[in-house]
């Protein structure tokens, strides 16, 4: 950098988020007209989200997931679980789902204000998480429209076995498709879904870039918080588009930008100037006070260089990408290689890795009361980090969108002990 | 004389405040707690004050301890003197209590009840005046240090004397301590030292046996020269539950799970792991041969198996907080209690009484239960290393200690354990240490 | 009463009691080389782990008779408890009589807890066996029969040993015994529940858990002849289906107390794994392809197996029908991620039909019974003094 003291950057920062905010609000509408426009629309979930298959039918995805921690952003949430709670939804079960429950008894209203359609299909992408299997159950009892189930197997032993994307595929063709041409009126084209699928790779290639720059030091991304951001249009209905490609190479540039004027990420309360401790962080995010909990971070200068949540919808900084000459194959491996559908050990080695490879102070565990498949063996796993790395875990407890879980005082609390427990250990680790 | 310089460590507990009181050295001057349910600006104000209250008591010692002379009569006349100066603050918080009464006397909606209730103030205050000397006689056993505490048993007993359904009903009259008292726990604490050792002493060597009067001048300088020193407050930190609230800057503000390490550390140098079940948390903290933390877990979203859970069931069963421990103690069969809910701590205690289990029984499996909740806790943040050192109020219950001696041994093996009868003053004694390291420069976060 | 009954209650309830699984070593070491394999609720085909001449062992939870000291250090407190007390069982080395392991794809608790075994015992053979959500016959048809031939294999080479597709028919024959008494003992209680109460009912059934298959089906058929000569009178409680106790199971007495509070449990889904198939698996031809067809036609309905029809109420609304029940009892463990979001379906079925329920929560280890014996209490009188005809 020259000697010259201006440290605004010239770089347009802000451009991939006006993008972002655009895609999604051009997105809601889209899903608000759809009853007039008569584009039929297939609710999925963000792990194992098939975008492509969906778009390549023209169909429009709705993610009940991202509605959810949209109403949890702005503040909706506890109503909608307080309503569906009343209609008799357990208090101990995952809040997404009776946020969403509660949503639709409410008359539907997305987060952005739009009224949503009823789905024409479900489609139950049954991917590393038991809950998803029950939510569109429900779903179904509710709209009364038919369900395609693609049952994922759990990658217990890690590994992607041959016969896991055989049973993916079969379901895939003769489960699958079919209800989504009974549904779009289309065939199944599979030239147009290679083209979608040669254009994530683009996209995947452009994303993994950036979660990669936070080896950088400074770090020019928070991967953690910034990064829910950076996975909205891969892990949604933006992967095989165009508009997606467009979003992650702008992106790219940008965060390039940062690195060459070493500037920290963007955060609500401004560019991150001092990085103190660098971070790995397992685990969901809060969203009722998502704002409040990434201060908490920055407040301390800790930035997140590695996150376990932003491959809840496809791993793709371990060399996976989708195959156009492959297309269901690579469909069900993408699959199959979602974070959650991951078993324990596996998920500890990535840990370790991006521990190493990020080159961390320390990681963090977000423990989230919602979500048995992040959380069940995460007090196993901070052990196992622990020993394995080196460096001290945090522990906090949170959950998704019921903010009656989400307690300032008690995260602040851990979260400061944590960090001051760092630095001790970096102060006595200084030459005298 | 120069000035004393004091570092102070301030911990904000959820139940009770506590101070510590440093000299230069770390060595501990003074301590204060108090109960007050006001807010943390005046519990921190009333610890503080008390702290150095404390500190002048001991600097006093310390002089007549150096002085050959007086060393023989330190012991009673110290004794006799801090007796003295309790009572001075005691009766000056008494005047404070019967002013506030008297404006909350004011304030009542039905004038003609006015005369008649202020009538009854002015006689429960004479009864409880009455009072006073006894709690403070050499031989006197207080239940309870707080003058919130001395203050309402005092008042109640006198209420239901001069009560009268009637004309002023115990209720009326307990609406009015409930307001007055606010007003004494807000009002200002500093200059204790001042206002009443002069008086205490005078009190003091009036009563005081022959070995003592003759000694007076001496003893009178002491007290003097320590009510006229000054004391230079070096650095404060605050830490505990209540510690965002206090207007300190981020630099003086540390987290209770590293003041807890370092406080145990000072207590028990070989510390390795330590236990801290407060009022409403449970922490498991690890720290190395230096005091720092290596790693820590915390239970504080559920007051399972807590101080306050035991509150509760003392409560429920009639008893000070104080006497469960030894009642389950007299335990010869443990009953099985399963969970520490505190929502259920009340239902799930009369059904097993009303089923005919004995009080200690059922105590000591809830000691069981709430000493298991422990052991996971610690298990997760890494398990109980030697030496194992269990702080915070939970602590003085004997039958907790037995059963976590009981568990310890059978999962771990051999540990020593450590418990000091000031372990409630863990976080304090660590934050003032941190406060002595800023002081000296060394550069801590 | 009868001393041969009151032998066979005697042992059930040892049985139930010993969580240090003492008949197992006791089977293992009657014999030369003998193995014992594990598995967690709720379907695992024992017919494999016969046929390879082991001892299918149901790890069903420590209940109320285990003392939770590790257990707690590695699960948060909204988690349900059956892992708690597991693991307390593992590192404790109650489980060291055990040769493997199974967990079936029941939820995400037990999914994980796989892969905590895995973990913490590196050494042993732990599989995770995911059910099946596709019910072609060409597509989870061929997966699950590939999963069983993967898992025959492992057996093989566990026990040491081939398995023979006649071993595996055997098997088959001798689990369709067990399962065909178990049917009859339901049955019977059924028609007359005043001969079988849940006690005895739930121990000799448990009691499948840890006995061999055939030594099981003996136990069951005594019970079935000797327990309606004692003389009993019939009494007019409620007839209740009990439902959500497929996984953790909840304290013998809970299940008392229900009773006591005047219902007859005259069906429920207690212990299901035991019971999966609603009919025979075909003895005959290739016994792999007999076990996967009836995993994929004959199943049990449960919460964790995804329903095409969408009916998922039906099989309840059935079993109350064709068990004359007066209402249904939901009672879940806390936590259950599979009970708990199932309920909401299960009962719009049962409003649907005009079937009273009532419900509550329960951990395999609560101590206390007061209130739900007031819950079931007052339920039960409704359904009697108020119900329609």
């Amino acid at each position: 950098m020259s000697g010259q003291t201006v440290k605004t950057p010239t770089v347009q920062k802000e451009e991939s988020m006006v993008l972002q905010k655009q895609l999604i609000g051009d997105y809601y509408d889209s899903l608000g007209r759809a009853p007039e426009s008569g584009k039929r629309v297939v609710s999925t979930f963000v792990p194992g989200n098939l975008a492509e298959l969906l778009r390549s039918f023209d169909l429009l995805p709705i993610l009940p997931e991202i509605n959810a921690l949209q109403s949890g952003m702005r503040k909706l949430s506890a109503n909608y679980i307080a309503e569906a709670e009343k209609q008799g939804h357990s208090e101990d079960v995952c809040t997404y789902v009776k946020c969403d429950i509660g949503m639709l008894k409410s008359g539907s209203i997305g987060p952005t204000g739009v009224k949503l359609p009823n789905p024409d299909l479900l489609l139950l992408s049954y991917t590393g998480c038991f809950t998803f299997l029950k939510w569109f159950e429900l779903l179904r009892q509710e709209y009364q429209c038919p369900v395609a189930m693609l049952h994922v197997p759990y990658l217990s032993g890690g590994r992607i076995e041959p016969h896991h994307v055989d049973y993916v595929v079969k379901q895939l063709r003769t489960e699958v498709i079919p209800k989504l041409e009974q549904v779009s009126g289309r065939r199944y084209d599979e030239a147009r879904l290679s083209e979608m699928l040669a254009l994530s790779v683009k996209a995947e290639d452009d994303f993994v870039w950036v979660l990669e720059s936070a080896k950088h030091e400074p770090s020019p991304i928070d991967a953690y918080f910034g990064g829910v951001y950076y996975i909205g249009p891969i892990f949604t209905a933006f992967r095989g588009s165009e508009a997606g490609v467009e979003y992650y190479r702008t992106l790219r540039e940008e965060i390039a930008e940062r690195i060459r004027l070493g500037l920290g990420p963007v955060t609500p309360e401004g560019t991150m100037e001092k990085q103190r401790y660098r971070l790995v962080v397992e685990g969901p995010p809060n969203w009722t006070s998502f704002r409040e909990f990434w201060k908490m971070f920055y407040d301390e200068g800790a930035v997140v260089v590695a996150s376990t949540y932003t491959k809840v919808g496809g791993l793709y900084d371990r060399g996976f990408r989708h195959d156009p000459n492959r297309p269901l194959e690579s469909l069900a491996e993408y699959c199959l290689g979602c974070y959650t559908n991951l078993g324990l050990p596996s998920r500890v080695d990535l840990l370790e890795r991006y521990v190493r490879d990020y080159r961390a102070d320390g990681f963090m565990i977000n423990s989230v009361k919602s979500c048995n498949s992040f959380s069940v063996g995460q007090l196993l796993m901070l052990r196992q980090l622990e020993q394995r790395t080196g460096v001290p875990g945090g522990f906090i407890e949170s959950d998704l969108v019921d903010p009656r879980y989400f307690s300032f005082a008690n995260i602040k609390n851990r979260i400061e002990s944590y960090i001051q427990m760092l630095e001790q250990k970096r102060m006595t680790r200084m030459p005298a | 004389m120069s000035a004393v310089e004091i570092l102070l460590g301030i911990d904000l507990g959820s139940t009770t405040t506590k101070a510590i009181a440093l000299d230069h050295a770390g060595r501990v001057l003074g301590r204060g707690i108090t109960n007050t349910r006001s807010n943390y600006n005046v519990a921190s104000r009333i610890v503080r004050d008390e702290a150095l209250v404390q500190s002048r008591f001991e600097l006093v010692r310390h002089a007549i301890a150096a002085d050959p002379e007086l060393s023989r009569v330190e012991r009673s006349f110290i004794g006799a003197l801090v007796r003295n100066f309790r009572k001075q603050q005691h009766l000056e918080q008494l005047e404070r209590l019967e002013s506030a009464l008297d404006h909350c006397a004011d304030a009542l909606r039905y004038a003609p009840c006015r005369e008649a209730v202020k009538e009854k103030l002015h006689q429960i205050d004479e009864a409880i005046r009455s009072r006073v000397p006894g709690h403070f006689s050499e031989l006197a056993v207080r239940k309870s240090d707080f003058f919130r505490d001395l203050a309402a048993a005092d008042y109640m007993w006198a209420a239901e004397r001069f009560s009268d359904a009637k004309s002023v009903s115990f209720d009326v009259l307990c609406g009015l301590f409930d307001a007055a008292i606010l007003e004494v726990e807000n009002a200002a604490t500093d200059g204790a030292f001042e206002r009443h050792s002069g008086p205490a002493l005078e009190q003091t060597l009036a009563t005081a046996p022959a070995e003592i009067q003759k000694r007076a001048p001496k003893l009178r300088a002491a007290v003097e020269s320590v009510r006229t020193r000054e004391f230079r407050v070096l650095g404060m930190v605050g830490t505990g539950y209540g510690r965002q609230r206090l207007p300190f800057p981020k630099e003086q503000v540390r987290s209770e799970i590293l003041c807890h390490g370092l406080g145990a550390h000072a207590m028990f140098a070989g510390t390795r792991t330590v236990l801290d079940i407060g009022g409403q948390d449970t922490k498991a903290i690890q720290i190395d041969s230096s005091g720092i933390v290596t790693s820590f877990q915390m239970n504080d979203r559920c007051a399972a198996g807590c101080g306050r859970y035991l509150g509760y069931i003392a409560d429920e069963m009639n008893l000070g907080l104080h006497e469960l421990g030894s009642l389950a103690q007299e335990s010869t069969c443990s009953v099985k209690i399963n969970s520490t809910c505190t929502v259920f701590a009340g239902a799930e205690l009369r059904d097993r009484l009303s089923l005919g289990q004995k009080r200690s029984d059922i105590l000591a499996g809830l000691h069981r239960a709430i000493m298991l909740r422990a052991m996971s806790i610690l298990a997760r943040s890494g398990g109980i290393s030697d030496e194992f050192t269990f702080t915070g109020g939970v602590a003085r219950n004997p039958a907790a200690v037995s059963a976590l001696k009981e568990l310890v041994k059978q999962n771990y093996g051999d540990r020593t354990l450590n418990i000091s009868p000031e372990s409630i003053y863990t976080g304090a004694l660590g934050a003032a240490l941190f406060a002595q390291r800023a002081s000296e420069g060394r550069t801590v976060a | 009463m009868n001393s041969e009954l009151e032998q066979i209650l005697n042992r059930a309830q040892t049985l139930y009691e010993d969580v240090d699984y003492k008949a197992v070593a006791e089977w293992k070491s009657a014999g030369p080389g003998r193995k014992a394999i594990g598995y967690m609720p709720i379907y695992v085909p024992r017919e494999l782990i016969h046929a390879a001449g082991m001892l299918s062992v149901g790890i069903f939870g420590g209940g109320d008779r285990l003392e939770i000291i590790r257990g707690d250090a590695y699960f948060q407190s909204y988690i349900c408890h059956i892992p708690r007390s597991t693991i307390e069982l593992a590192l404790s080395g109650r489980l060291d009589v055990l040769d493997g392991m199974f967990f079936p794809s029941i939820c995400d608790v037990i999914r994980n807890l796989s892969g905590m075994f895995t973990m913490l015992f590196p050494e042993r053979y732990v599989r995770y066996v995911d059910l099946p959500q596709n019910y072609d016959a060409h597509v989870g048809g061929e997966f699950w029969r590939r999963e069983l031939i993967a898992i025959r294999e492992d057996m093989a080479r566990l026990a040491g040993g081939e398995i023979s597709r006649q071993n595996l028919r055997n098997s088959i024959r001798t689990y369709n015994e067990n399962r065909r008494a178990i049917r009859e003992l339901y049955e019977a209680r059924s028609e007359s529940p005043w001969f079988y109460p849940i006690s005895q009912v739930y121990a000799v059934l448990r009691a499948g858990s840890v006995l061999p298959p055939q030594e099981h089906t003996e136990m069951i058929r005594r019970y079935l002849e000797l327990a309606p000569k004692e003389s009993t009178q019939p009494e007019d409680r409620s007839r209740v289906v009990l439902t959500g106790m497929f996984c953790e199971q909840p304290p013998l007495g809970l299940l008392i107390t229900l009773e006591r509070a005047g219902c007859w449990i005259i069906t429920d889904d207690l212990l299901l794994g035991l019971r999966w198939f609603t009919g025979e698996v075909r003895e005959e031809g290739d016994p792999i392809e007999n076990l996967a067809e009836a995993y994929l036609t004959q199943s049990a309905a449960t919460a964790s197996c995804y329903s095409p029809d969408g009916q998922r109420g039906r099989w309840l609304v059935d079993a109350v029908r064709q068990n004359h029940a007066d209402g249904v009892i939901f009672c879940a463990p806390s936590f259950c991620d599979p009970a708990l979001l199932e309920q909401p379906m299960l009962v719009s079925a049962l409003e649907h039909e005009h079937i009273p329920y009532t419900q509550f929560k329960y951990s395999e280890d609560t101590g206390q019974f007061a209130v739900i014996r007031e819950q079931a209490g007052t339920f039960s009188d409704s359904i009697r003094l108020w119900s329609e005809a």
